[in-house]
Order: structure tokens, then C-alpha cells, then sequence
């Protein structure tokens, strides 16, 4: 197992997880959202294939009300 | 100062609304919905946040029609130009265009911009293809500064961001007009109409508020009245008023006068 922060929390996936296994499982609903890992964007195209690894800092962001 | 007698152009796109439209503060998205739409606007600023994880209820996007708003992503809340670029990075992979409100905010009782750090993420994002607008102080030197950058438009603030002050310093507001090769657009610090339609019979090409429309007693109210506001002082700058006179001109004749 390794140990990530998804949002600031901490999580517990397999080894080899996906971004985009994890935004899977994680049930991210949003029309539009993007994801980053340790402050770097990940290419929607590359969500597949980039896997996780222990200690990974991941934020999936979406649009809200702002001004 | 540019005359865009057609419409707003922002990086090769044409808006007829001179009006952008916030969708922070609202009671209820069917709130923001509806306020949005009664202010004519056509462009809409939206913020980036970490999606909620546990969610069950409606977002903002369910309410918002993209076939009929451009959507503007801020940089609200960014302290540093890293965070500020990392921020529209993802505003682009979510698919949403190149657009983007650079805001870096340099204190959190004014939010006054920190100036220095806007021209840095400025620089790194004009030259990774964005169309950056730019969020500053009344201050000409970094308006221009930011034109010459090569951001799309530079967008002083009226007063700080929620204040509803109005324009607290119309004389930089027409320096910066009078130098400015892409347009200007008043952002932050608009209360009321008269405020709005104030920058725009100064020449701004357009304005762009949030609180003053979410704010208001009446949101859906005040959005018609901020849209009438923008299209009066547009009309009234350019038909182009009369000159201030110090003594009174009769409007009737004095000839057959009885």
C-alpha cells in the first residue's frame, strides 16, 4: 500500500494506482475538473497512464462561485 | 485609450455585453443563475477550488449554460505568482479556454494586489499562450507595465474588492485610459449604478463586478439595473458630453418673448 494527500487528506491506495483509478473511486461527478501532483498539472491524456506513488501530493480542483 | 464602438474584444473574441459578471456570494445557484442572465453578461468569473469529495449536492456548473457564457477563472486567494500560474494551468486542462483573472494578492485586509508578483506570473502566462487580464491597482505605471507584458486588458480596481466605494480615484482611471492600447476594464470596488455607469463614461471598455449585484438587497434587481447602468454611461461617453459650463445657458429662446 502507499499513502497519499488527495485534498489535503490523507489516503490509502495499492500500489500502481492510476490518477485517473483514483479519480474513478473517488466518484469526482464534477463537469469539469482538473488534477495535480506535487504542484505539477497532469494532461487529461496522461491521467491513465501516470500511477501513483507514496507520499504524492494530489489536488483535483473544479469551478465554484467566485467574483 | 481604445475605441471599441463594436463591442469588448478580448483575445480575438467579441462580447457586446461591456458587463462581466461574478457568480460568488449568491443566496442559491438558482440565485446566481438568475442574476447572471438579467445582467445581459456574456462572459462569467468563476474560481478554482478542490472538489468535495464527499458531494451530493448540486456545483455551479449545473447552472451554468457554457453554450451561452464564456467563463473567466480567477486567481482569487493567490498570495505568490507560483500558485497563480498553477492555478491557470488548471483553469486550461479543464477545456475552458485560454482566458484567464490574474489576481495575486499581496494583503488580506485590502486585497490589494501585490503588483510585483502579478507581473511575474503575467510574464510566465502571456508567454505559455494565455490571455491574461490582470487584476491591479488604480496605478498607471503598472498598467502599463502589464500592457507592455502583453496581457489583453488591464483591469484597475474602482476601490478593494467587495468595498462597493465606487471609483475612489477617477484621475488614475483616465491616465491609464489615456495610455492604454488594449482595453480597460474596471474591476473591484463598484457599489451601485451610478458607479458602474461612472467607469464607463470615463471610457472604460467595460467593468466587471460581483458583490455589488450579489450584495444588493434585490440581486436579480440590481443585475438589470447594472446592465442599463453599463449601457447608458457607454452611450453616454460615446456621444460625448457637454463641455461644464460655470454659468447658466437659458435652453429656451429670448426672442418673442412677451
Amino acid at each position: 500500500m502507499i499513502t497519499i494527500q488527495c485534498n489535503g487528506k490523507k489516503r490509502e491506495l495499492p500500489r500502481s494506482t492510476s490518477i485517473a483509478a483514483l479519480v474513478k473511486e473517488l466518484g469526482v461527478a464534477e463537469r469539469k475538473f482538473a488534477v495535480e501532483r506535487n504542484r505539477q498539472v497532469i494532461p487529461r491524456d496522461r491521467l491513465e497512464s501516470e500511477l501513483l506513488e507514496d507520499g504524492d501530493e494530489v489536488n483535483i480542483v473544479t469551478l465554484v462561485g467566485g467574483g | 485609450m481604445t475605441h471599441q464602438n463594436e463591442g469588448l474584444t478580448l483575445g480575438g473574441r467579441t462580447f457586446r455585453s461591456r458587463l462581466i459578471i461574478g457568480t460568488g456570494k449568491y443566496a442559491s445557484f438558482a440565485q446566481t443563475r438568475d442574476a447572471i442572465a438579467e445582467t445581459g453578461a456574456e462572459m462569467v468569473t468563476v474560481a478554482l477550488r478542490r472538489v468535495e469529495l464527499d458531494r451530493t449536492k448540486e456545483s455551479l456548473l449545473d447552472f451554468i449554460d457554457l453554450e451561452r457564457y464564456t467563463l473567466l477563472p480567477n486567481t482569487a486567494g493567490c498570495f505568490t505568482a507560483e500558485d497563480a500560474i498553477r492555478t491557470c494551468r488548471l483553469a486550461r486542462e479543464m477545456g475552458i479556454g485560454t482566458l484567464v483573472k490574474l489576481e495575486v494578492i499581496g494583503d488580506p485586509k485590502t486585497l490589494f494586489p501585490n503588483v510585483e508578483a502579478t507581473l511575474q506570473a503575467a510574464r510566465v502566462l502571456v508567454a505559455e499562450g494565455f490571455t491574461v487580464l490582470p487584476y491591479i491597482t488604480d496605478d498607471p505605471v503598472a498598467a502599463l507595465q502589464l500592457q507592455d507584458i502583453g496581457c489583453a486588458a488591464v483591469m484597475p480596481l474602482a476601490a478593494p474588492i467587495g468595498s462597493g466605494l465606487g471609483i475612489r480615484n477617477p484621475y488614475n482611471i483616465k491616465i491609464i485610459l489615456e495610455q492604454a492600447r488594449v482595453p480597460v476594464i474596471v474591476d473591484a470596488g463598484v457599489g451601485t449604478a451610478s458607479d458602474a455607469a461612472y467607469a464607463m463614461e470615463l471610457g472604460c471598455d467595460a467593468v466587471l463586478m460581483n458583490t455589488a449585484v450579489a450584495g444588493a438587497q434585490d440581486p436579480i434587481k440590481m443585475a438589470r439595473a447594472m446592465r442599463l447602468a453599463v449601457e447608458a454611461g457607454r452611450l453616454a461617453f460615446e456621444a460625448g458630453r457637454m463641455p461644464r459650463k460655470l454659468y447658466a445657458s437659458a435652453s429656451s429662446p429670448m426672442e418673442g418673448m412677451i
